[in-house]
């Protein structure tokens, strides 16, 4: 019996693959169709829905919350520019200069993982309070004026942003800086390249891959993030999660929350599917492999 | 030799204090060189340490803050207390939101461990067609928003009345394993790259049938992969928010019940568990760690490393 599947791999590669496949296909798959088919439906939620193919929706919908998109790819963008402004020395230095201490840095740029990220998300909210331990001091020594917030600010959620999501930066930058050979180093060293120019021409480009990475891996979960900008925004700060979210679970709206919930997904996956097409899908999972 | 001496002296007279800077000072160089050789030899290290502890900082006081004295809304610091340690689940609702919370993690894990080994070992041990579909359909999830993969998940179950929808613990525990698999599958990837297919070849040539030669040596050599790729799907599934939000109905689960008493104010118990969790979590990386160095003290695993 066993020898059989021996003999025909394929078949056991197929056997393997089905189960887990085949759950994907029908709950991450067939959800997604069926979300677009949700939002060509017209109706309320009291009367009930039906399928009309109301293609307008989608004009409707960005007319009514670009706002809100422009804002989330703004503060999802700013986001994952400061990551990599934080992320990337703190990579650099571990991967070459962490010696015996590189495990222990990793751990600690892992560590906040372990806690609820809606717990460190609060725990911003206590650090950015108006009387908190930062903007408190600023006041009493003058440095800034009495009206001076920063919690209830864009601020305050591009910085909730970016904290929550340095790791998903700082690791795949890790990962990439890792690879390079020292021997190319210093035979860039031995072509007499300064040690600027050793890092803009070698070090940067072989980096590259570890910076697409980073950049995806906190550019989609920060363009969708919601939580942010519920917790230490406000009203005008929100994102078009905070839309979808309400569109679904306050309003009942299913049909616009799925037509601005398709646009983000096609908005974020057409980025994808073109890296995916320059770096290749088996370097996509490895890529993502942190 | 001697020009590099006199470098140093000039160099020296500017910015060295100590031995450190004195020996960076004697490399020598142009400005350019010696100003990034400083930049790395001291801004580099103390930036580290200013970064890592940015980064722990939140953790820092989420932990201190349960220890705060607070009545309702754990905002302010009031004075220490141990009260809410001595009594970590005493708050309506908090008990079962952990229990619910801990249950579809345990069950998640377990469900997704299996279904992402499976496809982790077929896209590593063999070649079949169809390879770049599957790894699309392993990546999109992950390159997918929490929030569309939450709405996209409601809208199927409002279609599927008395099975998935009035929504309760079933249909969390269905999310989560869809979101977990990805993670599973591309850490079982990393780990088993270059996996020594000549050790199973040998346990053949040994006489061992394939079931034999799996559980006595394929099994055990992808066993910290496995349990890497779990813990990671336990603790994506017990801290999942916004997923679980669009999935629960009226379930709660231990991040549903933190955002919905964040209106009314944070109890400080919310802050003992999620200190308990992340002790726990350190604690079990803690000890895979030291496993797994143990392992790798084995000179038969050593060799089978590289």
């Amino acid at each position: 019996m066993i020898g059989w599947f021996r003999r025909r791999p394929t078949v056991t590669a197929y056997l393997l693959l089905a189960p887990g496949l085949l759950y994907l296909a029908v709950f991450y798959v067939l959800p997604t169709v069926q979300m677009f088919l949700v939002s060509l439906w017209t109706g309320n939620v009291q009367d009930g829905y039906q399928l009309t193919f109301n293609f307008g929706i989608y004009g409707q919908a960005w007319n009514q919350y670009s706002d809100q998109f422009i804002r989330s790819l703004l503060y999802g963008g700013a986001a994952t520019i400061l990551t990599f402004l934080i992320g990337f020395p703190l990579a650099f230095f571990i991967a070459f200069r962490g010696g015996r201490y590189k495990n222990l840095l990793l751990f600690l740029v892992v560590a906040p993982f372990f806690t609820s990220f809606l717990l460190r998300t609060l725990s911003w909210k206590i650090i950015f309070a108006d009387n908190g331990f930062v903007v408190g001091p600023l006041k009493d020594l003058g440095l800034v004026p009495d009206s001076f917030r920063l919690l209830a600010t864009p601020i305050a959620v591009i910085a909730g942003i970016t904290y929550n999501f340095l790791p998903f930066m700082t690791l795949p930058l890790y990962v990439a800086l890792e690879k390079i050979p020292p021997s190319l180093l210093e035979a860039a060293g031995d072509l007499y390249a300064n040690s600027w120019s050793r890092f803009r021409k070698v070090t940067l480009p072989l980096a590259l891959p570890g910076v697409i990475a980073g950049s995806l891996l906190t550019f989609i979960p920060a363009v969708g993030d919601y939580v942010n900008a519920e917790l230490l925004g406000n009203p005008q700060s929100q994102m078009i999660g905070n839309v979808i979210q309400s569109r679904f679970l306050a309003v009942g709206d299913y049909p616009t929350g799925s037509a601005l919930s398709f646009i983000l997904m096609a908005a974020i996956l057409t980025g994808v599917l073109i890296y995916a097409r320059i770096v290749g899908t088996e370097e996509l999972l490895g890529g993502a492999s942190t | 030799m001697a020009g590099s001496v006199s470098r140093a002296g000039t160099a020296g007279t500017t910015s060295a204090t100590g031995s450190g800077s004195l020996e960076l000072a004697r490399q020598g160089g142009t400005f350019m060189q010696r100003f990034t050789r400083g930049v790395s030899h001291w801004l580099l290290p103390i930036y580290t340490i200013l970064a890592v502890g940015y980064l722990a900082l939140p953790v820092a006081v989420m932990i201190a803050f349960s220890f705060n004295d607070a009545g309702r809304s754990n905002l302010n610091w009031v004075g220490f207390s141990l009260d809410a340690w001595l009594n970590p689940l005493g708050r309506p609702g908090l008990q079962s939101a952990v229990f619910n919370s801990l249950l579809i993690a345990v069950l998640a894990t377990i469900i997704s461990t299996i279904l992402g080994v499976l496809i982790g070992l077929a896209l590593v041990r063999h070649i079949f067609r169809g390879r770049a579909v599957t790894n699309l359909l392993i990546f999109l999830p992950m390159s997918t928003p929490e929030i569309v993969m939450g709405t996209s998940l409601l809208t199927l179950y409002l279609q599927v009345p008395g099975v998935l929808f009035p929504l309760g613990v079933h249909t969390i525990l269905i999310a989560h394993i869809m979101f977990n698999i990805s993670y599973v599958v591309v850490t079982m990837k990393a780990r088993l790259q270059g996996f020594p297919r000549h050790l199973e070849e040998a346990a053949m040539d040994l006489g061992a049938n394939e079931w034999t030669t799996f559980w006595r040596v394929t099994f055990p050599l992808i066993l910290p992969g496995i349990v890497a790729a779990a813990l990671l799907a336990f603790s994506l599934s017990i801290d999942d928010y916004v997923v679980t939000s669009f999935t629960a109905g009226q379930t709660p689960t231990f991040p549903l019940f933190i955002y919905g008493s964040q209106q009314r104010g944070i109890p400080v118990q919310v802050n003992v568990i999620g200190t308990i969790i992340f002790l726990t979590a350190v604690g079990f990386v803690l000890l895979t760690t030291i496993l797994s160095r143990r392992q790798r003290a084995d000179p038969v695993e050593a060799s089978v490393d590289e």
